[in-house]
């Protein structure tokens, strides 16, 4: 079966820099990849190619064929692509439903008009959405007062408010407890198996990683150093140099504690 | 050292804090765990004073600190590093450091740029560059060294390793304990469990903003209900 | 050549002023996120109290003197108006300073007024320094090269303070996140004022030393300040030496301007301007700017609701009642009503694309007085009958909102707001300087109603209609997909461009809507007064908009036309007395600090406080 997504030989600089240096890579339908890496290894700047934020100086980016490298973020948008951002980006001003209203308005292409009240346009589907994501009974809330958590829920509503077949999700669990993490992987798990949709995701928690991935990337200095499967990536010594540390210092406590 | 006394904190008119109730002794590394919106950060800013508690107390060596300017806690040796690495991006890491300085204090190490550097290596290669061409690891660290400018007695670190590499995480810890040895009192927020078993002599758990536990770490441990019910690892 | 070379002196000698206003003003803007509207006014003062004490002050030690002590008595006067204005309102939304800093102007124009008196005064020469000096057989005044080797001295002493010292670390520090600071132990109520005091007396001092050139008058205020924030936006906010840069640039331009193109100097800054920003959006050395990180602060907007049964049947009462007003009210208050209910629309559209798109714009007045100059140059040079002429003027003012929103919106925050005001200013010089066909100072006259519309009972018909109808259909944008969209693009652009939205363009379209809706009072207006002068397009009717905007609550809905009600008709009443600025001034101040959130805002407050209102976490 041919790719959801397709990056070859993509890389950008910044100067002499090179944030990300010739990265190749597929992502199959229905999979759930994730991108790791230390902290300024390349993965926003690869990120934000791929969402259009940012032009890549080479190489391509294919959406089931069409190559997107280099167009707007509204476009790549528009070709069915979702994202959630790192840090939450939501309407502060509207109700949660009508958050997932506005995307569906967008969707509808319904922004120029002057005629309808807009908290009355999509709203039974923004309902369905949010019960997606178990946020229907706060359907009502005023978006500014929302615990973070619940923020991250509604972004993922409000991604798939246009039917994406690909979703990409930039530190999805970032600023969460422990126990909300598994549990918004697990529902981003969950909705990709009922909708076949394909995710790429980065990610710092390694116990999300590991728990859910179907495949990790682990890209250090710009170059991808390791493409495999959890266990593969986990006991892979170079990784675990760059990125993973020994774990030496957490797990004598534990087991002092155990 | 420091004392939280009925402290009741609100946004508008929703309350954030409900009574929180807890102590830091000298010397000790004392964690406050508790999810997102818990109201760890809240209660960071209330010691502060960049949010007003509605009602309670903080008493600080003995002070009540209740209601006074930001300025005037932080220049009584209570030095505030917080979530989201607030660092000058425009300005550059020695910069950076030269806002943090504050005049020797009785009692305290006084930092000089040079051990704030052995402290963090990674940082001395990189005193010329600008704020915004440091990693997200270099600029937590930088938001540390900064406070240590100031020649703090008690330092108060909210979520040091979030968002952070483990290989960071792990320096993190070291430097913790680091501060520990040097004589410093630390008060940090964390989500992850491992981290402040690691580093932390106690341990205070908030949950919606009311404090469900507060005592050392050992007897968390034997409390394994409590660990299950509100940490959840 | 001779000829250039002294052109280009006098250019520099000029620049020397500006400069120091200029870099005052973005020194304040920098630190303290306030856009002081009125660092012209003490520009002014600094002339004022440098002449008073010259008159006392002998020799030449005597002008020096004078000249340094201005500008500290004027830094001493900023730190009052810092202490006793902005210190209550620091907390209130962003931008809601700027108004209480209009209060200020008008406080200080009439106090200026009562000490100094209505006529100009020429300012003494500099002792020494009186004579000229020929440069290629060209006079050049000794004094000019005093200043052209002054200013750099002071450009080179404040970039000293702002890169090498910790002060100036600090100064920079808290331009990027203020409350930051101060957790690290810096009182930074006293950093602001210190700044406020350094970028008072840099005005102060620029007003001092024009005074052998200029002397002091009561319109140097709004004179400058135009130029002022050009400089600021071409050379780059909070870069000092794209300040001085911009000034020279400015300045020498300005001196060929009178020797070559007379009937166009004032235009030809704006349209340098322009140019700069197509390549540069961030000035010639500014940096990009990063607005709001952790800036934003008072409560977060709330969602909107169309009004409930209740708030319907008031309204309407209220209307019928307005409706009903010339049966009940005489010819004096049927004219009154017909000029509010003009300002409640063009303050309605500037709040339209203010509140819900977050786009400030400095320069509304522009699409007001065009719509209105649109309709009075069609009567007079097409004998357009009214109404046709009523269609033109939105027409015409939307056209002009189309070409003018293209090029601010490549610009955000305050980079946009000064583009709007740049291009209120082109407008306004365009109608002031090109005599010929807009009558300049004189303006155009004799542009009455049709018969049928002649009687001010009609009149007052036909503005209700439009202005009710135009208010209302304000409204209703707001509540339908197009308002949504432009609260979206504002909440959040990154999501907004994620999820399909081109922001720019939404913005674009908004822009032009409210620049049709003020033509449309433009229109309007000019009908009903029968002429038009180019003060309806000056920079103080744009101010005017913005403060009644903010006056009744930027977060509400209905704040456009309650402030443009309260304002206007407060201003009706005050106007009959002498000094009638300095009491507008006190109350605008009043307000600010009393109700940071608005009329509306406040009221809104109130009622959910004594439970006449639900609060929105009650309703749900």
């Amino acid at each position: 079966m041919s790719p959801i997504l397709s990056v070859r030989n993509l890389s950008r600089n910044f100067g002499a820099i090179k944030a990300v240096d010739d990265v190749s890579f597929d992502l199959a339908k229905g999979e759930l990849l994730a991108l790791i890496g230390p902290n300024g290894a390349g993965k926003s700047t690869c990120f934000n190619m791929l969402m259009g934020q940012l032009k890549p100086s080479s190489g391509t980016v294919q959406l089931m064929g069409k190559n997107i490298a280099g167009m707007q973020p509204r476009k790549i948008w528009r070709m069915g692509v979702g994202r959630t951002f790192q840090i939450t980006a939501t309407y502060a001003s509207m109700t949660v439903v009508e958050n997932v209203q506005m995307a569906l308005m967008s969707h509808h292409k319904r922004l120029y008009s002057l005629t309808k009240f807009a908290h009355k346009l999509y709203r039974d589907e923004a309902l369905a959405l949010l019960d997606t994501v178990g946020m229907a009974d706060q359907a009502e809330r005023h978006c500014a007062v929302l615990a973070y958590g619940d923020l991250k829920r509604l972004e993922l509503a409000v991604a798939l408010a246009n039917d994406p077949i690909l979703l990409l999700m930039d530190e999805p669990t970032a600023g969460m407890a422990p126990r909300e993490r598994i549990a918004l992987m697990q529902l981003t798990a969950d909705i990709l198996d009922q909708r076949g949709i394909s995710v790429l995701f980065t990610e710092h928690d390694m116990d999300v990683v590991f728990a859910h991935s179907h495949r990790i990337m682990v890209l250090n200095r710009g170059q991808l150093i390791a493409d495999g499967t959890v266990d593969e990536i986990r006991n892979n010594p170079q990784v675990q140099e760059v990125y993973l540390g020994g774990g030496t210092l957490f797990k004598a406590q534990e087991n002092a504690h155990a | 050292m420091l004392e939280v006394n009925g402290v009741n904190s609100f946004y508008g008119k929703a309350q954030v804090l409900n009574d929180l109730n807890f102590d830091v002794a000298s010397g000790t590394v004392v964690a406050l765990l508790g999810r997102n919106g818990a109201g760890k950060t809240t209660t960071m800013k209330s010691i502060m004073q960049l949010v007003r508690p509605r009602k309670g107390k903080i008493i600080y060596q003995g002070q009540d600190i209740t209601g006074w300017p930001s300025h005037k806690v932080a220049r009584n040796g209570l030095g505030y590093v917080p979530e989201e690495r607030r660092i000058f991006t425009q300005l550059t890491v020695l910069e950076n450091l030269e806002v943090g300085r504050q005049p020797p204090r009785d009692g305290c190490t006084t930092w000089t740029e040079d051990m704030v550097f052995d402290l963090f290596p990674n940082l001395a290669e990189r005193r010329h560059n600008r704020g915004k061409a440091l990693s997200g690891g270099e600029q937590q660290m930088l938001t540390i060294a900064r406070t240590l400018m100031g020649n703090p007695a008690f330092i108060l670190l909210d979520e040091p390793s979030e968002g952070i590499a483990p290989v960071i995480v792990e320096q993190m810890a070291r430097v913790i304990l680091q501060l520990k040895d040097e004589g410093l009192t630390v008060l940090l927020s964390e989500q992850n469990l491992h981290f402040a078993q690691a580093v932390a002599d106690a341990v205070v758990i908030i949950e919606h903003g009311t404090q469900k536990f507060a005592g050392s770490l050992a007897s968390l441990q034997s409390q394994p209900e409590i660990r299950d019910q509100y940490l959840s690892v | 050549m001779g000829l250039f070379i002294a052109q280009i002196l006098t250019g520099l000698a000029n620049a020397g002023a500006l400069f120091m206003v200029a870099s005052g003003l973005s020194l304040i803007f920098g630190v303290t996120r306030v856009v002081n509207f009125a660092h012209g006014s003490f520009y002014m003062l600094g002339a004022y109290v440098g002449y008073s004490l010259m008159q006392v002050l002998p020799g030449m030690v005597g002008f020096w003197g004078a000249i340094l002590l201005a500008g500290l008595i004027v830094g001493v006067i900023g730190v009052i108006v810092e202490i006793c204005v902005l210190r209550p309102v620091y907390s209130a939304p962003e931008l809601f300073q700027l108004v209480a800093t209009f209060g200020v102007i008008l406080v200080i124009q009439d106090l200026a007024l009562m000490i100094w008196g209505p006529t100009d005064l020429l300012g003494p020469r500099a002792p020494g320094l009186k004579g000229v000096i020929r440069i290629m057989g060209e006079p050049v005044p000794q004094y000019d090269i005093a200043l052209i080797i002054i200013t750099p001295f002071v450009a080179f002493a404040l970039w000293y303070l702002i890169t090498k010292t910790r002060v100036g670390t600090l100064v920079r520090a808290a331009t990027q996140d203020r409350e930051m600071v101060g957790a690290l132990g810096v009182n930074q109520a006293w950093l602001f004022t210190g700044v406020f005091f350094l970028g008072c007396a840099l005005a102060g001092l620029g007003g001092a030393l024009q005074l052998p050139k200029g002397g002091a008058d009561l319109l140097m205020d709004f004179s400058i300040i135009g130029s002022v924030f050009v400089v600021v936006v071409i050379g780059g906010m909070g870069s000092l030496p794209g300040a001085y840069l911009a000034a020279v640039i400015i300045s020498v331009l300005n001196v060929f301007g009178v020797t070559y193109a007379p009937q166009s100097t004032l235009v030809l800054m704006f349209v340098v301007m322009v140019i700069v920003l197509m390549f540069r959006p961030f000035g010639l050395l500014g940096k990009e700017e990063i607005a709001g990180e952790h800036g934003q602060t008072g409560e977060p907007e709330r969602p909107i609701k169309p009004a409930g049964n209740r708030v319907r049947m008031l309204v309407t009462a209220g209307l019928v009642l307005l409706a009903l007003l010339p049966f009940y009210s005489g010819n004096f208050a049927v004219v009154l009503v017909t000029d509010i209910m003009i300002f409640c629309l063009f303050a309605a559209s500037l709040h339209f694309m203010l509140g819900q798109g977050g786009l400030v714009s400095f320069g509304h007045a522009a699409f007001f007085g065009g719509g209105a100059y649109a309709a009075a140059l069609f009567v007079t040079y097409a004998d357009t009958p009214m109404e046709l002429a009523l269609v033109l003027a939105p027409i015409c003012a939307g056209l002009a909102a189309v070409v003018i929103g293209w090029v601010c919106l490549r610009s955000t925050g305050v980079y946009f707001a000064m583009l709007t005001l740049a291009f209120g200013q082109l407008l306004w010089s365009l109608a002031f300087q090109w005599g010929d066909v807009t009558g300049g100072d004189d303006g155009l006259v004799n542009i009455w109603p049709s018969d049928w519309a002649s009687d001010n009972d009609v009149y007052y018909y036909l503005a209700f209609v439009f202005c009710i109808g135009g208010i209302l259909l304000l409204r209703q944008a707001a509540h339908a997909p197009f308002g949504y969209a432009m609260r979206a693009a504002r909440d959040s652009a990154r999501q907004a461009e994620a999820m399909g939205i081109n922001t720019k363009r939404i913005q674009w379209v908004a822009f032009t809507f409210a620049g049709i809706m003020a033509g449309l009072a433009g229109g309007l207006f000019v009908f009903s007064k029968g002429s038009i002068f180019p003060n309806e397009l000056e920079t103080a009717r744009s101010f005017d908009a913005l403060i009644v905007v903010f006056l009744g609550g930027v977060k509400t809905l209905a704040g456009g036309w309650v402030g443009g009600a309260f304002f206007e008709g407060v201003k009706d009443y005050l106007t009959r007395f002498e000094y009638w600025r300095l009491a507008l001034g006190l109350l605008i101040i009043f307000v600010v600090i009393l109700g940071p959130e608005g009329i509306v805002g406040s009221l809104r407050k109130a009622g959910e406080r004594i439970g006449l209102l639900k609060t929105p976490e009650d309703a749900k």
